[in-house]
Order: C-alpha cells, then sequence, then structure tokens
C-alpha cells in the first residue's frame, strides 16, 4: 500500500542490474579459464610426467581383524602375517616374459601362473599370482626382485584359530565376500575378494572384528617401486571380542564326547553365559584360511556326522525322558496331581486297545511324582499325560523356553517344535489321538528341542525358575583396551512354576543322582551334589519291535540326553549333553556332564581323576 | 495465426550453441566409456544421443506454448512439483542411498530436477509483480524464502545435496538480481556470521568431518582427494593441445571416477587439451551471455527475471562443475550441462534452453 511512493523498475534499471550480472560471469570464466591455463600449460609438463606411469596411485591397508578370546582372556583366534606373491600387470609389462622368468627362477608352474593372471581387472589392481607362500619362495622371489618387475611379495594378515577344531562351530571361519553379500548392504565399504566371517561369532561379530581398511596415497616409478607416499590414512584396528566361553571347559567338554556325534552346553545358571558350546564332530576353520579347496569341502559336506553343523543349537532331537520334567511341572501345577498323589506302575499301561509299555518291563510299583521322576517311570507319565493332554503340556513347555529360539546370537539357530491339537490338524490334517497323549508326555512324539533349550531349561529350574537368554559374548573390546560393549544378563521370562511345586521336581532331579534308586546314580561326584534327568531318544519306534537287545545298526541306535545342574543347592554350572546313538542317558550322555561339572567345580578332583584314567596321554585304554 | 515476428526473433544462436555442446558432449562420451580397449565395448554414447533427440523434444515443448501463459499456470506447475517430490519421498525409487527417482508410468523422472525451473518460474512470477528499485526488505523476502525453501528441504530429505545447493543458488541469484535492500543486505550477513559458530557447535563430530571434506578435498586423501588429484593430473597432462581422440591414458585406465558424468570435463580436457578445454568454456561463455542478453530483451519483468533464473542455472552447473574437477571448488556430484552422461539433467537444461528462446521470441508479442 505504501508502495506507490517507491520507483518501479524501468529497462534502464534492469539494464544496469544486467550488466552486474554480466559481469559476475565474465570474472567467473576468467578464473575458470586462468585455471585452465595454469593445470594445462603452466603446469602440463609435470602433470604429463606424473601420467605417463599413472604414477599416483592408491594403496589399501588392511585392518588387523579382532581377536576372539575365551572368558579368561586365553586367546582363541588371531591374526598371523602370510605373504602374497603379486603382480602389477601394467608393470609387470611384458607379462609373458616376466612370468617366464618367475616361473623358471623360482620353480611355480607357469600355466598355472598365466591362467591366475589373466584374471586381473585391471592393469594396476595388483593380482595375487600365489597366497600364503612360504619362507623358501619368498627368499627366492626377494633375490631376483631386479629382474622381475611389478612383481611383489605383500604382507597380509591371515586369521590363526589357536585351538584347531575346539569349538568350530561356535568360532565359525571366514570366506571370501559373495556377490550377493556385495549387493545386500550388509557389508559396507567390502570390495570384492575381501574376506568375511561366513559362520558362527566370526559371522554375527563381522561388524566389530572388521576394523576400517585404510590406505595411501604412492607415487611409484616405472617398475612399480614406491617412490614416496604422499597422503596416509591408518587403518582402523577391529575390535577384540571376549566371550563368555572357558576354553578348557570346553576342551573337557569335546574330550569327553569323543567320537561321538552330540553336543555339550554348559551355562552359568545365574545369568545365562554361554560356558561351553561344543559340537562334535567339528572342523578345522584353519582350512578355510585362504579358501578350502574342493576335496577337503566335499568331505566335510558329504559327512554322515555333518560336521559343519552346530549340533547345539541346529540339531533337534526328542527330548525323551527329559521332557518328564515339563509334564510333572503341568501335572502340578494343573492340579492333576500333587506331592501324594501316586500310581500304580506294572511295566505297562493299556489305553484304548493299545499297550504302552515302561522302559522298566517288571514294573516300578506304586510312586509319587518325586520316585517317577528319579526312576523316570514312564507309567506315571502317560497318567499325566491322559489327564492333561497335549495342549496343556505344550503350555508349560513354552514356558520353559521350548518351541522358540533361545536368540543366542549366531545364525541358523532352530526353533525346535512342541506340538498343539491345532498344529497336527493344520500339518497333517488329522486330528490329535488320544493315545498320543501318552508319548508326548515322555517326550515321544513330535516334540523337538536343542542342547541349547535344553541347557537354559535346566539352569532355570536350577535357579529357581528364571529363564535367561544365553550370552556369548562378554565384552567387546577396542584394539587399545576401552571397553566398547559389555554383555549383560538377559531374562526372557520366569517359569510358570509355583515355588512349592518347583522344589518337588528339584527334588526328584536330586534324586535321579544322589538317590538310592535314580537313574544315573553312577556319576556322583565327591562333595558336589548334582541334580540331573537322563533321556534315552528313540530313532525308531519301538511298536512292533523285538527285544532290542540285539544288536542294530548304529545309525538306528538311540540317543544319549543328560541335563543337569550342580551344586544342586545353589547351582553354578547347568549342562546339556547329547550323544548321538549313544543308546542310554545314564551310561553315555551322564558321565560327560559330570566331566565337564567336574572340571568347572573340582578342577582338582578332575585333574587326578584324569591323571589315574589316562597314566599314558595319547594311549586311550582299552 | 502464426505470427511471422516469432520466426523472425527465434534466436539461433542459442540453438547453434546448444547443438555445438551436445555434439561434444558425444564425442566426448564416446571417449570416456570406450577408450580402455580392453573393455567390452558400450552403447553409452548412442544412448544419450536418444536423450539429445528427447531433449530437443523438450526444448520445442519450451518455446511453443506463450511464456505468459505458463506465467499464469505457474502455481499449478510448481504444486504439482512438490507434490512430485513428496511422492519420491514415500514411494519413489532407490538408488545408491537416496530415493531420487519417481515411476509414472513406464518412465522415470526426477522431480528435484524439474523443481529448479518452477522455483524459477514461482519466484520470476513474484518478483516480476513486487518488485521495485528500492529492493526488498526482509518482511517481502519471507515469500520467496517460503518458495525456495519448501523444494529445498524435500530435495535434501532424499538426499540430493547437490541439486538442493542448486535450487538454492537459483532462488539467490535471481533474488540478488531484483535487489535486496542495502541495510537488509547488511543484516542477513550479520546474522549469517553470529549464526554459523552456533551451528557449527551444535553439529556432531560425523557431520563436521563431512563438511570439511567437503571445503578441503584433500581432508579424504582416498576418496574425494584422490579423485581430484587423478582429476588434475588428467587435465594438467592434456597440456596445450591433447593427447588426442580416444588417446587419454587417465581415462582410459579408469584412474577417473564417475568419468562419463561428473568428471566428463577432464577426459575432454585430457584429449583435447587447453585448446578444447577453452572451446567449451568459450561456447558455455556465449550460451550464458546470450540467456543475459535475451533478459536485456525482454520488455516485461516476468521474462526478464525469468530469463536471469535460467541462465543463473547453466551458469552454476559450468563453474561448479569445472570449477569442482579442476581442484577449485568443493567436491559436489554437479553434471556439466549438455556434456555429462545422464537424461534428466540433459533433459532439464535443453528445456531451460527452450525457455529463454520462448522468451526471446516472444519480445513484442508478450503484452
Amino acid at each position: 500500500m505504501a508502495k506507490h511512493y517507491l520507483k518501479s523498475a524501468d529497462a534502464d534499471w534492469y539494464r544496469r542490474r544486467l550488466n552486474g550480472a554480466l559481469l559476475i560471469v565474465l570474472v567467473a570464466f576468467v578464473i575458470l579459464g586462468l585455471r585452465l591455463f595454469q593445470l594445462q600449460v603452466v603446469q602440463g609438463e609435470e602433470y604429463r610426467r606424473l601420467s605417463e606411469n599413472n604414477c599416483i596411485r592408491l594403496q589399501g591397508i588392511d585392518p588387523p581383524r579382532g581377536q576372539i578370546l575365551d572368558r579368561q582372556r586365553r586367546l582363541l583366534v588371531d591374526n598371523r602375517p602370510s605373504f602374497n606373491l603379486v603382480m602389477v600387470p601394467r608393470d609387470a609389462k611384458p607379462v609373458a616374459s616376466t612370468l617366464k622368468r618367475l616361473a623358471a627362477s623360482v620353480g611355480l608352474d607357469l600355466e598355472a601362473l598365466k591362467q591366475t593372471a589373466e584374471r586381473a581387472r585391471s592393469g594396476y589392481r595388483p593380482v595375487v599370482l600365489h597366497s600364503d607362500i612360504d619362507r623358501d619362495l619368498l627368499a627366492a622371489v626377494e633375490a631376483r626382485r631386479w629382474d622381475l618387475p611389478g612383481v611383489m611379495v605383500e604382507v597380509k594378515a591371515l586369521r590363526r584359530y589357536v585351538h584347531g577344531d575346539s569349538a568350530s562351530h561356535l568360532l565359525g571361519y571366514m570366506g571370501e565376500i559373495s556377490a550377493e553379500e556385495l549387493a545386500g548392504g550388509r557389508y559396507p565399504g567390502c570390495r570384492g575378494g575381501d574376506y568375511i566371517g561366513k559362520f558362527g561369532i566370526e559371522k554375527t561379530c563381522e561388524h566389530l572384528l572388521r576394523g576400517e581398511p585404510g590406505g595411501r596415497q604412492v607415487e611409484v616409478d616405472a617398475r612399480g617401486q614406491v617412490i614416496r607416499v604422499l597422503q596416509t590414512v591408518d587403518a582402523v584396528p577391529g575390535h577384540n571380542v571376549v566371550l563368555t566361553i572357558d576354553q578348557q571347559l570346553q576342551a573337557v567338554a569335546e574330550r569327553s564326547l569323543g567320537d561321538n556325534a552330540g553336543a555339550v552346553v554348559a551355562v552359568d545358571p545365574d545369568n545365562g553365559e554361554v560356558l561351553v558350546l561344543a559340537s562334535r564332530p567339528g572342523f578345522d576353520p584353519n582350512a578355510f584360511v585362504g579358501g578350502i579347496n574342493r576335496q577337503d569341502w566335499q568331505a566335510l559336506v558329504e559327512n554322515p556326522h555333518h560336521p559343519m553343523e552346530n549340533k547345539a543349537i541346529q540339531a533337534t532331537y526328542p527330548p525323551a525322558s527329559t521332557y518328564k520334567i515339563v509334564t510333572a511341572m503341568a501335572g502340578l501345577e494343573e492340579g492333576v496331581i500333587d506331592a501324594q498323589s501316586r500310581f500304580f506302575c506294572p511295566g505297562r499301561l493299556r489305553y484304548g486297545n493299545r499297550s504302552y509299555r515302561c522302559w522298566k518291563r517288571g514294573g516300578h510299583g506304586r510312586l509319587d511324582v518325586v520316585e517317577a521322576i528319579s526312576q523316570s517311570c514312564d507309567v506315571f507319565f502317560y497318567h499325566l499325560g491322559i489327564k492333561l493332554g497335549v495342549d496343556r503340556l505344550a503350555r508349560y513347555a513354552r514356558s520353559c523356553g521350548l518351541g522358540s529360539r533361545t536368540e543366542v546370537g549366531l545364525d541358523h539357530e532352530d526353533a525346535g517344535l512342541i506340538p498343539t491339537a491345532a498344529w497336527k490338524k493344520s500339518r497333517f490334517g488329522v486330528a490329535w489321538q488320544g493315545g498320543e497323549n501318552l508319548s508326548v508326555a515322555i517326550g515321544q512324539s513330535y516334540n523337538l528341542v536343542t542342547p541349547m533349550q535344553m541347557a537354559m531349561m535346566i539352569a532355570a529350574i536350577g535357579n529357581g525358575g528364571t529363564l535367561y537368554q544365553p550370552q556369548l559374548v562378554r565384552a567387546v573390546e577396542s584394539a587399545d583396551g576401552r571397553i566398547i560393549e559389555q554383555g549383560g544378563a538377559v531374562v526372557k521370562g520366569r517359569i510358570a512354576v509355583s515355588a512349592r511345586h518347583l522344589a518337588l521336581i528339584q527334588e526328584g532331579l536330586w534324586q535321579v543322582v544322589q538317590g538310592d534308586r535314580g537313574t544315573a546314580r553312577g556319576i556322583r561326584l565327591a562333595g558336589i551334589d548334582i541334580s540331573g534327568k537322563t533321556g534315552t531318544a528313540q530313532v525308531f519306534g519301538r511298536k512292533g519291535e523285538a527285544d532290542r537287545k540285539a544288536e542294530v545298526a548304529d545309525y538306528l541306535k538311540d540317543h544319549a540326553w543328560f541335563v543337569a545342574y550342580a551344586p544342586s543347592q545353589a547351582p553354578k554350572i547347568a549342562v546339556a549333553v547329547i550323544v548321538e546313538h549313544g543308546e542310554h542317558g545314564a551310561s553315555a550322555a551322564a558321565p560327560v556332564a559330570r566331566a565337564v561339572i567336574q572340571a568347572y567345580l573340582d578342577p582338582e578332583a578332575a585333574a587326578a581323576e584324569a591323571a589315574i584314567a589316562d597314566p599314558e596321554p595319547g594311549q586311550a585304554p582299552e | 495465426m502464426f505470427d511471422r515476428r516469432l520466426l523472425k526473433n527465434f534466436h539461433w544462436g542459442l540453438l547453434a550453441a546448444t547443438l555445438v555442446l551436445a555434439a561434444m558432449g558425444v564425442v566426448t562420451l564416446y571417449s570416456a566409456v570406450n577408450a580402455d580397449a580392453t573393455a567390452a565395448p558400450s552403447r553409452l554414447h548412442l544412448k544419450q544421443m536418444i536423450w539429445y533427440v528427447m531433449g530437443l523434444g523438450a526444448m520445442v515443448a519450451g518455446f511453443t506454448v506463450n511464456y505468459k501463459t505458463l506465467e499464469r499456470w505457474t502455481p499449478v506447475l510448481y504444486s504439482l512439483c512438490v507434490l512430485m517430490l513428496v511422492a519420491v519421498l514415500l514411494m519413489g525409487k532407490a538408488a545408491g542411498g537416496s530415493r531420487r527417482w519417481l515411476a509414472l508410468g513406464p518412465v522415470f523422472v526426477q522431480p528435484s530436477e524439474l523443481a529448479k525451473i518452477t522455483v524459477a518460474l514461482m519466484l520470476a512470477r513474484h518478483y516480476a509483480k513486487e518488485v521495485t528499485t528500492r529492493g526488498f526488505v526482509l518482511r517481502e523476502l519471507i515469500w520467496p524464502m517460503a518458495i525456495t525453501g519448501l523444494p529445498f528441504v524435500l530435495i535434501v530429505r532424499q538426499p540430493d545435496l547437490g541439486t538442493a545447493m542448486l535450487v538454492l543458488l537459483i532462488a539467490l541469484s535471481m533474488t540478488f538480481f531484483v535487489k535486496i535492500e542495502r541495510r537488509t543486505t547488511i543484516g542477513i550477513l550479520a546474522f549469517g556470521a553470529v549464526a554459523l559458530p552456533v551451528v557449527w557447535h551444535f553439529l556432531k563430530g560425523y557431520q563436521k568431518q563431512r563438511i570439511l571434506t567437503f571445503l578441503d578435498p584433500n581432508r579424504d586423501p582416498l576418496g574425494a582427494g584422490y579423485h581430484i588429484i587423478q582429476s588434475k593430473i588428467a587435465i594438467g597432462s592434456g597440456m596445450l593441445t591433447g593427447k588426442g581422440f580416444l588417446q587419454g591414458t587417465q581415462n582410459a585406465l579408469r584412474f577417473l571416477p564417475e568419468q562419463h558424468t561428473d568428471f566428463i570435463f577432464s577426459v575432454l580436457a585430457e584429449e583435447w587439451g587447453f585448446a578444447g578445454g577453452v572451446l567449451l568454456l568459450v561456447v558455455f561463455l556465449l550460451l550464458i551471455v546470450w540467456g543475459l542478453n535475451v533478459a536485456a530483451e525482454s520488455r516485461e519483468p516476468f521474462g526478464i527475471i525469468l530469463a536471469v533464473g535460467l541462465t543463473a542455472m547453466i551458469f552454476w552447473h559450468v563453474a561448479i562443475n569445472i570449477g569442482m574437477v579442476m581442484g577449485l571448488m568443493p567436491v559436489v556430484g554437479v553434471p556439466l550441462p549438455f556434456v555429462s552422461y545422464g537424461g534428466s539433467s540433459l533433459i532439464t537444461t535443453m528445456l531451460c534452453v527452450g525457455l529463454l528462446i520462448n522468451i526471446r521470441m516472444r519480445r513484442f508479442v508478450a503484452e
């Protein structure tokens, strides 16, 4: 409104403004032109020289990968220097004759060298002719260096797994990054040819272990030798990962499993820290360093015992009699039985038109829940199964963490399976049969669990009902020792059981080992009470089969379970053991648990026993 | 009826400059993607020629409709563009960490490119009505700030900092052209001088690092700094007359980053030397001077101010891109108009030349 006194813009005013704009444009173009003159005419010679050999190059600096340590800070995985024979094709011209001289002077196969050299993607990127060369070859190449332009020895750190195949499933292995992994965006900063963790902790902690690559700008001469370093960006070393594992205990577990296929998981019941995560047979992750060869890989993949599988979390087994803990809990909580309830076991139970056998053919007589647990009476639990039904059982199984992943933080973990009537209907289209309530009650139906789940469950039974998430990483530290992350206990939930009923179950478990008629009374330790439960998981159905005492092929033999915690009153360790085709929990699996518990709680006695059992190390007694 | 004056006032110079730049562009692009004899032959230059044909279509479209009609439709065009920018954020096609592309049926468009032109249109329309010799005071600049700020923020969110900065530069150029009142200018500068350190204080470490690297590529010797060194070697080694067509070694050996897009000038300067570089600069200068001339010859404010905005857009692209590859400017992803490979940038710049021709054609016709 008040604008009428302002002069409106006229043609002259615009012209003046446009002249100003023109001036700015001219100044800018003069600057651009002068800069061009400076680069191309004044400094042109120098830049031409630099371009002739493409003197300025970028060299990557690999960051040292973080170490992996056990809970006592014992070294599990570190790096060792290795030497690669590399060639920069542009500097090695003529490549053919350089390769010929190389082959002749150090005794390498010329054809193989040629083939490798042809894979070069660019004339300036070094191509690896031979990785991890030994000292003789290294010396030979260094001595003839002046005769071999463009050929160099590059130092590269390689992964070293100190204990070979011990804890191999936990530690994992490294491999070359795949095209999909590169494209997936989970590995920023990685390039083709980089090695990344492919399995185990190496994989799940990849982002922590890796570090950040550095590099330097260098000027090189016509032979590819560095004349000067222009700028450097240091690599940032990866973090060290301190695991919750105890390597010595791990070794005890693995030794105790011997040549059997199976798994051992031991945890601290007070916080869920995993002390042992063993799976047998194992593999040697050192074989994957620098790429595994085809035969070795075939052998691993085709081995019927699946050495690449982490049986502690990837393999599922019927829980068998260890499941009676859940059935007892459900029976007590649902009011189906109480502490005084007794059932008579004549050695079998008729249900419908079938007869269901107890493992003890002569029968157990009358027993209550504590005795039923300690003697693992099938008939007692058949009665509970009939009264409870599958769906009520499933609720308690789930509250113990069964049927869902423990979230231990490793890939490929299996959730196992806790069947319900609805599940069976949708899976098979067939209704749940009454007779199946009997087999599910003794853990022999569709139920499937992992050793890790069983370890967390028995830990919760021992600690008063708290179900923890298993922890593998205690701390993450930077290379200079600063704490980056610290592990802590994570509570997943509480088992749905009252203190009174839990005490009954604990009493039953105590009698399994410490009681006179307990199924695992053979593994008692001096001074330490153990509570546990045996299990024998049928690989094949028992019905219609003749006496199983007869020789059975190994792969048809039953799996042996043992779950335990100790000391019984205030447990410091909980263990789950599965021995594939070990036949009987008490004889095959319980001794393994005993060895682990003893080594952890009473290492001196364990050492003394080991000395007696194996006076001459390396020679197994008959 | 067709007005004969339209043809008489057609700016053949602008068309000619465009075609010359396009020709230089195809030749350089051919070299950029095919000089490496060991690599598979590339047909990118043929693809770019299709883009040129489509660009000519955009150019014709740019001068067919009377720009005064466009002025009336400007708010609609602007709103459409803002809507598209919002749509990009919600459902755009992601590539390389940012969302820039929007699928319209079978074609992908980059609304941020269109934003450069619609912001220029919208500001020109506003300033044409309000301009006085006194210059704008702060209160009067609020609306222009809103016009620019809305698309600016949307483009930053994609994130496409290069394009966002271009939109801002175009708006600033136009605003300074229509004059900011003197005390207001001083006030704004003083505020900026005070605010900058405060903002800096509140930035996070990595954000500061990013800005410092932006200002000084040498702080990142393995990334931007290395690219600039290689680019300078490529340009400098071209010397007076260049290494010749397809002879650029820096280019052929792929020492240049994005040699067919942002670093195309390095390829040209390496192969055609100072002579080629200066020729390109002269043609660009002609184009820009002619653009300002279109403004000078227009007789009504909207035409003048729009012509300035469109010319500013071309100018800033050229100055920033060439300045960057010669190590005078921070490293930003800004293409060289007409020469860099890429359809959407090409179509936008050719549409922009079409609009300049439009203003020139109708300098007597426009009321």
